[in-house]
């Protein structure tokens, strides 16, 4: 009988395109090594990133989400990465209140500079994922 | 009309090759539905590969392109120009970046593969629903404003006139000059500040371009790139510079005396002075903060004694209005205070002075007339101290950064103490000598090696005052002995902060500052001239500590940055900008009250974006409860798709 495949937990990152999809890169440039389970979604803003967008990603069958901007100040658009927290708030809290495990949803604050904590972020994102299974509760196509 | 998609997928060598099979993924991306070409190429950025897409995109008759390869960052330009060439719009072509957030990043092979297959898809639905769109042109205002009149302001608005714009150089002080104009001499060079510092501040003043509004204050500004409003309030003077004659008659009258800025209070003012005799504009100002009063007339004496009648005590403050195309801000620095640094007795201890209190005491036109002087009672100091990173480079209690000219500017103090004093002997006490620049090195080994200057290695624990001398204990960590000098002087190399009100003005103007309250340069590297507004430019130790060359350097870079905006007929914003849906819109303003442009406004009843002054980022689309919102070709529905083919690619 075949073994049973490792759980690898799909995750969809929205990252900024001035910070975090530029710390992304360069992690890349520097040759850094992280998991493959995250796919980027580069959006110009952590600001424009709708609550729709994370509930729809769980929907779709992904196990985390991660949303991650320029750090607090430093948002290129002056202000957007304020409103994405305050907003992921509130999406953290429905989340827990409609059952997903609040560790499958995450914010991060991601400096062009920062290559090396994407890395940390996404492989740390993974580990908490592992544990936790295949996300079901919001899943539309099992 | 069915799509009709390109997909292309770098090698890039090995770099992309090495990890993910891209022979594979153009084989799956093949049946990939609207997909009529799928190929992969060793280099794409190459010309024969911008060929290969330009040949596909005409012979399919393909409407979109996704290419996978580097950052779009890199090549996004060269792709979407290579479309444009073949005919179709370059908003149709998309980078799926599959080597900085795949291939380098992972390091099996089968996984990056499918990850590799997931962002090609997810771009190529993104690319599905992009529409074409054309750069949105503005008309341009073609002068510029500088904000600050010191070195880098000086540069940056010289160099804008010499190439034939009109500037508005704008300074809140009564004189341009900045910092540079308290120095005495420069390193490495030990050129006279004041002597090279002049001509410019002449230059400035003769230069038909230059409109000079010094005593004023930026108050308000609006607009965006190419076409700012800016409100200057201009703070009465009560001195008409076309009648006075220098003849320096009020100052002899006035009653007042308060400490002179210029000096850092090592002498007195009155309250009508010229700051220093060089000042640009040369004429006399009237401090209303100090003056025994206007309303009503407490004194008078200026004016009586004033024969050209110069003296106008119903000035009024003025706002100008200027319209101008781009803005260069180099508001300079302040040193730390007394208020932030009581430790080592400065502000206690009149013989403890900061740097810039020692420029003025070895500056031919300061208090001593180039004497090094003890300000308590006047003697010549045989034994100083200069201690260096005060503040700096201490991140529990002051500042985390390096103010990064402090060792240069100490070695000069020394070594022009050494040169004033030959029998007295300079000690610095340092944590490491930071000399990085042409000379600068050779300068400090100069000032150890011909003047004698004594380094130790190490900090200060204590100065206190004993029997007219300073005692200043410290250690030398090299030699881990205890030090104590009974010095007659000791000099603070104070850290470097951003000028006083620097904030508020960078509030004012949308641009935004570091966690220090520098302003923040729009890219460390490749951008370290430009804010983070377009339009807006960086120039001098605004942005960070800097030494006079930098300063200068990066003054004339952000002129030529303003140059880049003030010479176009016309500027092209990216057309990638939010647009609303008029049907769906219910006029909540919800919007509006995102907006970090001010973008959005509602006309009767409705959203409206003004596509000029929006940049895209789409807080308004996050914001929209009836998703009437949305930033063209980073639509939702776009979004989503791409989240489909993240997930189940």
């Amino acid at each position: 009988m075949k073994m049973e495949e490792k759980f690898e937990p799909k995750i969809v990152a929205f990252l900024c395109k001035w910070c975090s999809s530029a710390g992304s890169d360069l992690a890349g440039v520097s040759r850094l090594k992280y998991p493959p389970n995250v796919v980027p979604i580069t959006v110009m803003c952590s600001g424009s990133v709708s609550p729709n967008y994370i509930f729809s990603a769980f929907k779709k069958g992904a196990d985390g989400v991660l949303v991650s901007g320029c750090h607090p100040g430093d948002c290129h658009y002056m202000k957007g990465n304020y409103y994405a927290r305050r907003r992921i708030t509130l999406v953290k809290e429905l989340l827990d209140f409609i059952g997903i495990e609040p560790q499958r949803f995450h914010m991060s604050w991601v400096s062009a500079a920062e290559g090396a904590k994407f890395t940390e972020i996404i492989s740390d994102f993974v580990k908490e994922l592992e544990p936790l299974g295949p996300q079901n509760k919001l899943r539309s196509n099992l | 009309m069915k799509k009709r998609i390109g997909y292309f997928i770098c090698h890039c060598g090995i770099n992309i090759a090495g990890t993910v099979d891209v022979k594979r993924v153009s084989e799956d991306l093949a049946s990939y539905p609207g997909i009529i070409h799928s190929e992969d190429y060793v280099y794409m950025c190459s010309d024969p590969g911008q060929s290969r897409m330009i040949e596909a995109i005409k012979e399919k008759k393909l409407d979109k392109v996704v290419i996978a390869c580097c950052s779009p960052t890199l090549h996004e330009t060269t792709f979407r120009n290579a479309a444009r060439t073949a005919g179709i719009n370059s908003f149709q072509c998309e980078i799926a970046n599959v080597r900085e957030q795949c291939s380098w990043v992972h390091k099996d092979k089968v996984k990056a593969t499918e990850k590799a297959i997931k962002i090609s898809k997810s771009v190529i639905e993104r690319a599905r629903f992009n529409e074409s769109l054309e750069p949105i042109s503005i008309p341009v205002t073609r002068r510029a404003l500088v904000i600050g009149g010191g070195i880098s302001g000086i540069q940056s608005a010289l160099d804008l006139a010499n190439s034939g714009y009109e500037v508005v150089l704008v300074e809140r002080s009564p004189s341009i000059g900045g910092h540079m104009i308290q120095l005495s001499e420069t390193f490495p060079t030990l050129d006279c500040s004041q002597c090279i510092m002049t001509p410019k501040m002449v230059e400035v003043s003769k230069h038909p371009k230059i409109k000079l509004l010094t005593y004023s204050e930026v108050q308000d500004i609006s607009g965006y790139v190419g076409n700012f409003k800016v409100k200057i309030l201009k703070k009465p003077t009560f001195v008409d510079p076309d009648k006075c004659t220098l003849c320096d008659e009020c100052t002899t009258v006035c009653p007042v005396a308060v400490p002179n800025e210029f000096d850092l209070g090592l002498t007195r003012r009155r309250a009508i002075y010229i700051p220093f005799p060089q000042a640009i504009p040369a004429t006399y100002t009237l401090d209303i903060n100090h003056c025994p009063g206007l309303v009503p007339i407490a004194c008078g004496k200026c004016a009586d004694v004033c024969e050209p009648k110069a003296i106008d005590y119903d000035m009024k403050p003025e706002i100008l209005e200027e319209e101008v195309g781009s803005i260069i801000v180099s508001t300079g620095f302040d040193l730390y205070g007394k208020d932030e640094m009581a430790e080592y007795g400065y502000g206690t201890y009149e013989d403890v002075l900061d740097g810039l209190q020692f420029e003025r005491l070895c500056s031919a036109s300061g208090p001593t007339m180039g004497k090094i002087l003890r300000p308590s009672d006047h003697k010549e100091p045989k034994e100083v101290v200069f201690i260096q990173c005060v503040g700096s480079r201490d991140p529990e209690q002051h500042c985390a950064y390096c103010s990064k000219i402090c060792c240069m500017y100490t070695a000069k103090h020394a070594m022009l103490y050494k040169h004033h004093v030959h029998d007295g002997q300079a000690y610095v006490f340092y944590i490491d000598i930071r000399s990085g620049g042409k000379g600068y090195e050779e300068f400090v080994q100069r000032a150890v090696e011909e003047d004698g200057v004594v380094y130790l290695r190490g900090k200060v624990s204590k100065i206190f005052e004993e029997n007219g001398k300073i005692r200043v204990w410290g250690v030398d960590t090299l030699s881990g002995k205890d030090i104590e000098i009974k010095a007659d002087m000791v000099v603070l190399a104070m850290a470097i902060r951003p000028s006083k009100g620097a904030d508020e003005l960078a509030k004012k103007l949308k641009i935004a500052m570091d966690k220090d309250g520098f302003l923040s340069e729009a890219h460390p590297k490749l951008r370290p001239v430009e804010s983070v507004t377009s339009g807006m430019f960086l120039a001098g130790a605004a942005q960070a500590p800097k030494d006079i060359p930098e300063a200068v350097a990066q003054a004339s870079g952000a002129a030529v940055k303003a140059v880049n905006i003030l010479s176009q007929e016309k500027l092209y914003h990216a057309p990638t900008v939010a647009a609303v849906n008029s049907t769906l819109c219910t006029g909540c303003g919800m919007c509006v009250d995102v907006c970090p442009y001010e973008a959005v406004s509602l006309a009767e009843g409705k959203a409206n974006v003004n596509e000029v002054l929006c940049e895209g980022c789409g807080t308004c689309m996050a914001t929209c409860l009836r998703a009437a919102a949305s930033v063209k070709n980073v639509t939702p529905q776009q979004v989503h798709n791409m989240i489909i083919a993240s997930l189940e690619g």
